[in-house]
């Protein structure tokens, strides 16, 4: 047996997968019946309706045939790992985390924090072009979200604003 | 007249200085997103949806629905100068406007696209002040059966009429519905899939959702391409004005083009991509006349038909959600989330219990029509400057108003954990060829549905039958199931992949 379209084989089985899982856990809940719905009723079957929908999906992939395999590809690890790096920097940033003691360093540090690790995820990026960017982005982000639209941050370090 | 009794009070609601401020901020914001390609509507509407708190209702929706009808406005430009399409909706575009602009005539295929939008949007808004009313009265006659059949429709509608794998397309509506339904049980008040996340007992925010899926995920498969080599016709832009030769062959284009966009636009799924795609198909069939050139090479009437279609339905794409408060497509499915943060209830009531956020809303797309031509035009030098912006300052700047957006719509931090989680989704969709639009209608739509299927059933005392005993819903559910078997049909299952395989 051979996969004739891996987007749609491996596609298939993460809507089966999460599907059981759903359905699974509805069936904690209260089901009930049609006339008097519990709250996992509607889960339960939306749950057991995914589920077939990936075998169908999964199994379309084992026979119909598609041009070239349908192959995945290679994951572009970089540009993934970097740009949510960059996003939990940038709210480390500005909430700080409590629970292991590190403080809000304010958006003004979040915005260079993640401009330099957004940037690094395409490969022809220098030093002072980020820099300049994000001396931009922060000066921008500082007239359009503090001072025009007053949005709640804490914009410098908690240390020294306290 | 009660159309222009309505009409008056709605530009008397859009003319105040601040809500043609806001009008102005949406189109310019949806004109540059539509110009830079790798961000769409969805994306930029969700960023600024928070920023729209402070603001009065109706300046947030005015504006909010400035950058979807922009957008179709830019994404032409960028789709004639540099061959790529700035907003899925102008892919088509791309064919023959390009071949325009290389051969020096840049200038009339986008006024060619900017007038052909411009008559399209009038009409459009006409459409959407017209038709409002009557069905906003059917809406009131429906029942929980009726809106539980029409949701179906609308999310049938929506795979049947969108690109790729119908079986998957369906399975991402199933998966959005069940993502809409974490949280707490509205009847039971049981948290449901939170895991004892406090945070999660409110649900997952469909800003994190939508910003994570297409926001990142798209930054993130954008970044893992290749830069593209770009050639952009920055100098070749003179002489805007179409040639009487011109005029005479894109009207008839442009009057076909607005008519199947405002239909196709009123379709649950319809909308602006649809349009485009359809029109396009329309004018090839048209019969050439003598020395016309030929499709594929530049013809005026391969731009003018799809980019009036795609604005007029972009326009009529309003009135499902505002009559019968159902989103018929993503954008439309965060414009609800728009007014739910504003304490609106999108519906039939609206019409009633806010007329001048109605009727303002729908002046306020005449004018904003009007800001786009002269936006589009006469500028058009300053919207070209930008697509030589590279795109490695473009992409962590929308990250930043990423990370912004999401944080500030709670003040928490938990969202942005959230939407990095769903980031890395959205990227795994991309990569398993799972289109996500569906997905963002389904989690708008699944807490909708629970609902009225819940009190449907309650009152036929959990009779299933209730669905196709009753005309308006059997009707419905029937049209719907009509449209599956359409689709299933051996020969309109080859056009319809062939039709987005240019995608």
């Amino acid at each position: 047996m051979t996969i004739k379209s891996q987007k749609d084989f491996f596609s298939g089985l993460m809507f089966m997968g999460v599907g059981v899982a759903f359905a699974w856990g509805a069936t904690t809940y209260n089901v009930g019946n049609g006339a008097r719905m519990g709250p996992g009723y509607f889960p339960l079957y939306l749950g057991v309706l995914m589920a077939i929908l990936g075998a169908a999906i999964t199994f379309k992939a084992l026979t119909v045939e598609s041009a070239g395999g349908d192959k995945i590809g290679k994951w572009a690890f970089k540009p993934l790992i970097l740009i949510i790096a960059a996003n939990l920097v940038f709210g480390v940033c500005l909430g700080g985390l409590p629970s292991i003691g590190v403080p809000a360093l304010g958006m003004i540090v979040g915005i260079y924090l993640l401009t330099f690790i957004a940037s690094m995820a395409e490969a022809g990026w220098k030093v002072k072009n980020t820099f300049i960017l994000a001396t931009i982005l922060a000066a921008g982000s500082y007239v359009a979200f503090v001072m025009a639209l007053k949005l709640q941050f804490q914009v410098w370090p908690a240390f020294i604003t306290g | 007249m009660e159309l222009f009794e309505h009409l008056s009070m709605g530009f008397g609601v859009a003319f105040t200085p601040i809500n043609l401020l806001y009008c102005l901020v949406g189109c310019i914001l949806g004109t540059l997103i539509g110009v830079l390609p790798g961000i769409g509507p969805v994306a930029t509407i969700a960023m600024l949806l928070p920023a729209t708190y402070a603001l009065p209702p109706v300046s947030a929706l005015i504006m909010l629905a400035g950058i979807y009808y922009g957008a179709q406005y830019g994404g032409s430009t960028t789709a004639i100068l540099v061959n790529l399409p700035g907003e899925s909706s102008s892919v088509v575009t791309c064919i023959d406007g390009y071949q325009m602009a290389r051969k020096g005539r840049a200038g009339p295929a986008l006024a060619a696209a900017g007038l052909g939008s411009f008559f399209a949007g009038c009409v459009g808004t006409l459409i959407l002040a017209a038709f409002a009313p009557p069905l906003t009265e059917l809406a009131f006659k429906f029942g929980p059966a009726e809106y539980f059949a029409l949701m179906v429709l609308g999310l049938i509608g929506a795979v049947v009429l969108a690109s790729g794998s119908l079986l998957k397309a369906i399975a991402m509506i199933v998966l959005g519905l069940l993502l809409g339904l974490v949280g707490t049980d509205v009847n039971s008040g049981v948290a449901r899939f939170s895991f004892d996340v406090p945070e999660l007992t409110d649900g997952i925010g469909f800003v994190v959702i939508a910003m994570g899926v297409f926001g990142y995920g798209e930054i993130i498969s954008n970044l893992a391409q290749p830069e593209h080599e770009r050639e952009v016709f920055t100098a070749k832009v003179s002489g805007l004005m179409p040639t009487k030769q011109d005029f005479k062959d894109m009207t008839p284009a442009v009057l076909r083009g607005t008519l199947l966009g405002s239909s196709l636009g009123i379709l649950p799924g319809g909308g602006a991509l649809l349009a485009a795609f359809a029109a396009y198909a329309l004018e090839k069939k048209v019969k050439m006349k003598p020395g016309e050139v030929p499709f594929g090479q530049g013809n005026i009437r391969g731009v003018a038909s799809p980019e009036s279609a795609n604005n007029a339905g972009s326009q009529t794409s309003f009135i499902p959600l505002l009559t019968l408060g159902i989103p018929p497509n993503a954008v439309m499915a965060l414009m609800v989330g728009a007014m739910t943060i504003h304490n609106i209830q999108p519906g039939p009531q609206v019409m009633t219990s806010n007329p001048e956020l109605f009727w303002g809303l729908i002046a306020s797309m005449w004018i904003g029509n009007a800001m786009l031509v002269i936006l589009n035009l006469p500028l058009i030098g300053m919207w070209i400057k930008l697509l030589t912006v590279p795109y490695r300052y473009l992409f962590p700047a929308i990250v930043l108003f990423c990370a912004i957006g999401v944080y500030s719509t709670n003040n928490n931090t938990w969202d942005v954990w959230m939407v990095g989680l769903f980031g890395i989704i959205g990227y795994a969709f991309v990569k398993l060829g799972c289109e996500p639009a569906p997905l963002l209608l389904g989690f708008i739509l699944g807490p909708m549905m629970e609902e009225n299927l819940r009190r449907a059933l309650l009152l036929s005392r959990g009779d299933w039958s209730v669905f196709v005993t009753r005309p308006i819903s059997a009707g419905l559910l029937a049209a719907a199931v009509l449209m599956l078997i359409i689709v299933l049909l051996p020969s309109v299952k080859n056009k319809r992949e062939e039709a987005f395989v240019e995608d």
